[in-house]
């Protein structure tokens, strides 16, 4: 899904027009009462004035009217002064656009961003796909994938294959994105100059004058005192040749992966209210030296579940007298090789029935 | 070297509100000149350096500079990019609270290089190098490159804020009181290393200071300054030595021999 399908396709189940009637919305009235009368009349047996738009019939029979939240617990207005933002976005790749970030039902840092650059992309034929560090089992990825279970009635999967929108803490799904998946990330701090220039002002004239020297300064302090670049998450990107953007806190293991990705990448940080966005095939380079050039993390061995090389690898302690094991940190694409017949050497059940 | 002057100040006033910060100045610069301004505190010195630099906009009054490409450019009528680019490259300006022209948070090798940085040298290699060579002539020893600047003592830190500066051998440097604070054996030997820098790279600097000693042993022109004004300007040794205004011959009067 594009971003402009979104804007044409989202609004549609609670912002019904009579006939085919155009253009913006009309005057009060005229638009809110279909939905007053659906929500009052629940199984009406008067002919709804949408009856030829099936897919608010659809919407309807998966229940999401009937929680009394709009379509994706955001109201109409702030879903398409977020897409306004994004639209924004991908029109300037990397360009960090300033939204009226909303108050949402979690606290900041778990997401509030992601969440609602999320509810303003998705329609009610989108398959949504939660990860929170690769994994699709943790409090923070079940929590977020039952929230727009319930309030917009989606259908969600764990399978990165089959998601149409992808929400991320963290981590870039190891299985390639392809053409029409959005993949949304959740971002605490979006400011690459953050911690090298405390004005918001400054930073803001540094990014407007493409004045970047302060990012390898960083990575010079880097060298000079570890001997290489030792900055391993949120490692700076220069996107399109122009802006340099934090790729969020996800490890630098995955920033290859946004370079020309097929799949149109969103990026919300709540609580510092940015939203910006790498369109699809887009140039993402990690800023580097000619002599220390960027380098993505190596592991000594492959999952001790799946036997998976070149991917990224979470460690796992097992006892308190050092015992260890290192396995996939994307929980499906784990999950999916063994359900192949790929085996770790510690993947003792051959059922496969998850980590041990 | 050029005949033209690479700094033209004309009618330069800048006022705040009623009150006058500087009123008129005028001058030319040339290449490898050093020019001091002179004056008590309140006097426009600092506000003067503040135009020249760009900091803030004059109430009337123009500066023209003459970028290393020859052309000569109204400094108020350049982009902010352009003046970025000048600032980092062409120009220096070596502050008097060493905290405000250093990056304390970074070691001293980082402050050295960010300029490189900032024109697009990007290999570690030779950004190190040159960081060492500098601090070298700045005489701070190249074992200390990778201390921060809040582990140096004050004279360190004017002598590294030199180097952060020169390191991308501008043709002009503004020095603001880049020696009060300091004891006077620190003073005489930061003094003299900027003499030697100054007449070693070919700089034109403009110094402010109230200090008529730093002037003489750095300039070659002086402008004294007063209330907004300047009210005598001449050859340093004979202004210093045949002052002839009657607040200069004050000021000058005023200095303690040892």
């Amino acid at each position: 899904m594009s971003a402009s399908d979104a804007e044409t396709k989202a609004p549609t189940p609670t912002l019904p027009r009579k006939g085919g009637g155009s253009g913006a919305a009309t005057d009060g009235d005229d638009w809110i009462s279909p939905v007053l009368k659906d929500n009052r009349a629940g199984t009406a047996e008067e002919p709804s004035p949408l009856a030829g738009e099936g897919r608010v019939g659809d919407l309807r029979s998966r229940g999401a009217t009937a929680t009394g939240y709009n379509f994706a617990y955001l109201d109409e207005q702030t879903k398409r002064m977020i897409r306004r933002a994004i639209l924004k976005a991908i029109a300037i790749p990397g360009y960090q656009v300033p939204f009226a970030s909303r108050e949402m039902p979690m606290p900041y840092g778990w997401g509030t961003g992601g969440v609602q650059v999320t509810a303003a992309v998705i329609g009610p034929d989108d398959v949504l796909k939660v990860i929170d560090q690769g994994s699709d089992d943790t409090t923070n990825a079940v929590s977020i994938r039952k929230f727009f279970a319930k309030t917009a009635g989606v259908a969600t999967t764990t399978k990165t294959a089959e998601a149409s929108i992808i929400q991320t803490r963290h981590r870039i799904p190891e299985t390639p994105l392809t053409e029409g998946q959005v993949l949304v990330f959740q971002v605490p701090i979006p400011e690459p100059l953050r911690y090298l220039e405390p004005r918001e002002t400054e930073t803001r004239r540094l990014h407007a004058l493409a004045d970047y020297g302060l990012m390898h300064v960083k990575l010079y302090e880097d060298i000079a005192r570890h001997g290489h670049i030792a900055t391993t998450y949120d490692y700076p990107v220069e996107v399109a040749g122009r802006y340099v953007m934090n790729p969020s806190p996800t490890p630098k293991f995955d920033n290859p992966k946004m370079h020309r990705s097929p799949a149109l990448q969103l990026f919300g940080a709540g609580r510092e209210k940015r939203i910006y966005a790498v369109p699809p095939h887009t140039d993402v380079v990690s800023l580097d030296f000619e002599d220390h050039p960027f380098e993505v993390q190596r592991f000594d061995k492959p999952c001790a579940l799946c036997g998976a090389n070149n991917v990224y690898l979470d460690e796992v302690v097992l006892d308190d007298r050092g015992g260890r094991m290192f396995v996939c940190s994307d929980s499906d694409f784990c999950t999916s090789r063994r359900e192949a017949g790929h085996r770790g050497e510690m993947a003792a059940d051959p059922a496969g029935a998850g980590r041990p | 070297m050029n005949d033209a002057p690479l700094l033209t100040a004309r009618g330069l006033s800048k006022h705040y509100g009623p009150r006058i910060g500087c009123e008129a100045v005028s001058f030319d610069l040339y290449e490898g000149e050093v020019l001091a301004v002179v004056g008590e505190s309140g006097s426009g010195k600092s506000t003067l350096l503040k135009l020249l630099a760009t900091e803030t906009p004059p109430t009337a009054g123009s500066v023209h500079y003459r970028m290393r490409d020859g052309a000569v450019r109204d400094l108020f009528a350049l982009t902010e990019a352009e003046r970025r680019f000048l600032l980092r490259t062409d120009w220096g300006f070596v502050r008097q609270d060493a905290r405000e022209g250093l990056r304390m948070s970074v070691s001293a090798g980082g402050n050295v290089g960010e300029r490189l940085m900032a024109v697009g040298e990007r290999h570690y290699g030779r950004i190190r190098g040159t960081a060492i060579d500098w601090l070298g002539r700045v005489e701070i020893d190249g074992d200390r490159i990778d201390d921060l600047p809040r582990d140096f003592s004050g004279g360190m830190r004017q002598r590294l804020q030199i180097a952060r500066n020169l390191v991308t051998h501008p043709r002009l440097v503004f020095m603001d009181e880049p020696t009060s604070g300091l004891d006077v054996s620190v003073q005489a030997r930061l003094l003299d290393l900027l003499r030697g820098l100054v007449a070693e790279l070919g700089l034109a600097v403009i110094i402010v200071t109230h200090d008529l000693a730093v002037a003489r042993l750095l300039s070659h022109r002086i402008m004294v300054m007063r209330h907004g004004r300047v009210i005598e300007t001449g050859l340093t040794d004979q202004v210093l030595d045949d002052p002839s205004e009657a607040y200069t011959q004050l000021l000058v009067s005023s200095v303690l021999a040892a």
